[in-house]
C-alpha cells in the first residue's frame, strides 16, 4: 500500500527535480544553515554563554511548561471530540466539526487578542478579575490559554479522520460482549488511535513551543517572567545579540528536526495506523 | 428462550428502515432475515441486538422486556460483517474478550479463561493460532475467530450481519455447513441477515422475506418455494420469468397454449403469470411462444437456455443437459411453454420500479 511503483524519471522529469531541490535549498536549507552558522559565528563559548544568561533560562523554563500543559489539555480535549465526533450521532455536530477548525483559519494574532478582550484591564472580565486579584493578561495564564487556542484542532484533526475510517464495528462488538463505556474506551477505542494520538501530540507540540503571533499580544513582554523562547528570540536579536539570538533560535530547529524526524519514522512505522492522508493539512 | 418481535418501526431521519415488523423465533431455531439492501434486515437485526432503539414496538426474549435492557444485558453473541474483530489484539485475546469483561463477581478465572479459548479455538478448528493477529488470518479464518468471540460469552441468542457477505464463494459454502453444524451441536437460538437467497433456503430452518421495511412472508424454506405469498417473494427467491395472460378455473391461458397456474388470492380474468426456469419447457415446435436461442450455457448438470421472443422480452429455461439440447442451438427458432406458473393478487410484480433506498448501516 505504502509503496508506488517506481517509475524511472525521464526528460522533462530531470530539470523540473533539479528547480524543487534548488527551490528547497533556497527557501528551506539555506536559512536553516544560517542559523546554524550564525549561532556559532563567534565561536563555542560564546554560544554556550548564551544559554547561561538567566533571560534566556527563563524563556527556555517557560516555553516547556507553557507546552507541558496546553498539549496534555489539547490531546484530551481532541480526544474527547474526536470520539464524540466520529462515535456518536447528535445535533450541531457539524457545527462542532467547524469550531474545531476555526483556530486553523483564524489569524494567531486574534487568538492572542481574543484573550487580551475578555480578560484585559479594559476587557470584559477584567475589572471583575482585578478587584479578585487574578491577573490572566501579560501573565502565565494568558500565554497557555493563547497558547491552547491556537493549538486546539491538531490532535482532533489528526483523529478524526482515523476514527471516521475506522468505524464503530469494534466498539459495537466490545458492547455486545458485555463491556462498559469506559472499558470499550480504554479497551479498543484508544489503542486503536494510539499512534495517531501520538502523531497529533507531536505537531500540536512544536506549534505549542513555537508559537509567535498568539503568545506576543498576551505576554507583555517581560524579560525573564513572560517571554517565551521565540519571544526571547525577537528581544535578543532587537538588541542586537545576534549570537545570543541565534544561539536560542537553535533550539527551535533542533526542535522543529526532532519533531521532523519522529513525524516521519511514525509515518514510515506506522502508516496503516495514522490519519488518511489525502487530507490537507492546513497549518 | 423464544424471541418474539411485535409491530417494531424505526425511522432514520428521512428514510423509514422499519414499518411495523412482527415475528417470533422458536428456542433452538435457525432463522434467516432475508432481503434486498435497504428493506430493514439489519435494522431488525440490530434493534434485537440493542444496537438501534425503535421508535414504537416490542422486543420480548424469553418473557422478557427487552428494549429496557442494554445490549450488555442482553447477553446476546453478535458477528458482524467485516468481523469487527479487535485489530491490536490476539486471536486468543479477542475470543476471551467477553469473559475478561465480566463483573469480577462472576469472572471466571485466568486459567478457566485460557481453558474456554483452547476449547473455542478447537472448535473453529484454529489450534494453534491463538497468539496471531486478526491481520494475519484469511477472511474465513477471521470469521471463525468473530463466531467463536461471540459463543464465549454463552450467549442466549446468536444474531449474525451478512455473516459470509465478504467472503468468496467456495469459503461461503463451507463456512455455511460448519455454522450449521455449530447451530446443531450448540442448539442455540440463531438469526442470520443476509441478502442472498441461496443461503438463507439453504442454511435455515424458516426464513423472513424482508421488503422495505415488512415482512413479505415467513416460512421455512419449502413453504416459500411452494406456496410463495407475493411476486416480490416468488422473484427475490430465484430467477423467474413472466408472461402476461388470463386466469380461468385453475388455468393460465396465453396465445394457443395455457399451464396449470398456482393462484394466490382473488384472482380471474387478465394477469401475469410467474414461473421458474426449471419448470420452463423449451421445444423445436409444437404449442408455446415463439421465441429464438439467444445463448446455451452449462450450470452443473443442467443446461440453461436463454431465449428472446418477438417483442424482445427475455425468458430463460433450465433443463437437463442431453436431453433436448441437440435441437436446441444458439440461433435456432422454439417454442417456450411453462409447466405450471404463480399467479399473485398484487399485480405490481416483485421487480420494484422505485429506486433503491440508501444502504444503512
Amino acid at each position: 500500500m505504502r509503496a508506488v511503483a517506481p517509475v524511472r524519471p525521464s526528460g522533462l522529469a530531470w530539470p523540473m527535480i533539479a528547480v524543487a531541490i534548488a527551490w528547497l535549498a533556497l527557501v528551506i536549507l539555506l536559512p536553516l544553515a544560517s542559523i546554524f552558522a550564525e549561532a556559532l559565528r563567534r565561536g563555542l563559548p560564546a554560544f554556550l554563554a548564551a544559554f547561561a544568561d538567566p533571560d534566556a533560562i527563563a524563556a527556555i523554563r517557560l516555553t516547556l511548561m507553557v507546552a507541558a500543559i496546553s498539549v496534555p489539555l489539547n490531546a484530551v480535549f481532541g480526544l474527547a471530540a474526536a470520539w464524540a465526533v466520529t462515535k456518536f450521532e447528535f445535533r450541531g455536530k457539524t457545527l462542532l466539526l467547524s469550531l474545531i477548525d476555526l483556530p486553523f483559519s483564524m489569524s494567531p494574532v486574534i487568538s492572542g487578542l481574543v484573550w487580551v478582550l475578555l480578560f484585559g484591564a479594559n476587557g470584559w472580565f477584567g475589572g471583575i478579575l482585578e478587584q479578585w486579584g487574578v491577573k490572566i493578561i501579560f501573565n502565565f495564564t494568558g500565554i497557555v490559554l493563547a497558547t491552547i487556542l491556537v493549538t486546539l484542532p491538531f490532535v482532533a484533526r489528526e483523529l478524526i479522520p482515523l476514527m471516521q475510517a475506522q468505524g464503530t464495528d469494534e466498539e459495537m462488538a466490545a458492547i455486545t460482549l458485555g463491556a462498559g463505556g469506559w472499558a470499550t474506551f480504554v479497551q479498543v477505542t484508544l489503542p486503536n488511535v494510539a499512534w495517531a494520538l501520538l502523531y497529533g501530540v507531536l505537531l500540536c507540540n512544536a506549534r505549542a513551543m513555537g508559537e509567535f503571533g498568539a503568545v506576543s499580544v498576551v505576554s507583555g513582554h517581560i524579560r525573564g517572567l513572560t517571554d517565551t523562547m521565540p519571544l526571547h528570540v525577537e528581544v535578543l536579536y532587537n538588541d542586537y545579540d545576534f549570537v545570543g539570538a541565534f544561539a536560542v533560535a537553535t533550539l527551535l530547529a533542533g526542535l522543529a528536526l526532532v519533531t521532523l524526524a519522529l513525524k516521519t519514522w511514525l509515518e514510515w512505522r506506522f502508516a496503516g495506523q495514522l490519519a488518511p492522508r489525502q487530507m490537507t493539512r492546513i497549518r | 428462550m423464544s424471541l418474539i418481535v411485535e409491530g417494531v418501526t424505526k425511522r432514520f431521519a428521512r428514510f423509514p428502515a422499519l414499518k411495523g415488523v412482527s415475528l417470533t423465533a422458536e428456542p433452538g431455531q435457525f432463522l434467516a432475515l432475508l432481503g434486498p439492501s435497504g428493506s430493514g434486515k439489519t435494522t431488525l437485526l440490530r434493534v434485537v441486538a440493542g444496537l438501534e432503539t425503535p421508535d414504537a414496538g416490542r422486543v420480548e426474549f424469553n418473557g422478557e422486556d427487552f428494549l429496557a435492557l442494554s445490549p450488555r444485558e442482553r447477553r446476546i453473541g453478535m458477528v458482524f460483517q467485516h468481523y469487527a474483530l479487535f485489530r491490536h489484539m490476539s486471536v486468543a485475546r479477542n475470543i476471551g474478550f467477553g469473559l475478561r469483561a465480566l463483573p469480577a463477581r462472576r469472572r471466571p478465572g485466568r486459567a478457566a479463561i485460557e481453558a474456554s479459548v483452547e476449547r473455542l479455538l478447537s472448535l473453529i478448528q484454529l489450534e494453534g493460532f491463538g497468539e496471531r493477529y486478526p491481520a494475519q488470518l484469511s477472511g474465513g479464518q477471521q470469521q471463525r475467530v468473530a463466531l467463536a468471540r461471540a459463543l464465549a460469552i454463552e450467549p442466549r441468542m446468536l444474531l449474525l450481519d451478512e455473516p459470509f457477505g465478504a467472503l468468496d464463494a467456495k469459503v461461503r459454502k463451507d463456512l455455511r455447513h460448519w455454522l450449521r453444524r455449530v447451530h446443531d451441536e450448540t442448539g442455540i437460538t440463531t438469526i442470520f441477515v443476509t441478502h442472498d437467497q441461496e443461503e438463507a433456503m439453504d442454511l435455515a430452518d424458516r426464513v423472513a422475506v424482508l421488503r422495505e421495511g415488512r415482512i413479505e412472508q415467513i416460512g421455512a424454506p419449502a413453504e416459500l418455494d411452494e406456496a410463495p405469498a407475493s411476486a416480490f417473494v416468488f422473484d427475490f427467491l430465484g430467477d423467474s420469468n413472466r408472461l402476461d395472460g388470463r386466469i380461468d378455473s385453475g388455468r393460465a391461458i396465453f396465445e394457443g397454449f395455457d399451464a396449470p397456474a398456482v393462484v394466490q388470492g382473488p384472482v380471474i380474468g387478465p394477469a401475469t403469470a410467474w414461473f421458474r426456469p426449471h419448470e420452463t419447457e423449451l421445444e423445436a415446435d409444437g404449442p408455446g411462444l415463439a421465441v429464438t436461442v439467444t445463448n446455451a450455457a452449462v450450470k452443473g448438470a443442467n443446461a440453461r437456455v436463454s431465449c428472446r421472443a418477438a417483442d424482445g422480452r427475455i425468458f430463460e429455461a433450465e433443463f437437463p443437459r442431453g436431453a433436448r439440447q441437440a435441437s436446441i442451438a444458439v440461433g435456432s427458432e422454439a417454442r417456450l411453454r411453462p409447466q405450471r406458473v404463480f399467479v399473485f393478487a398484487d399485480q405490481d410484480g416483485g421487480r420494484s420500479t422505485a429506486p433503491a433506498p440508501p444502504r444503512l448501516t
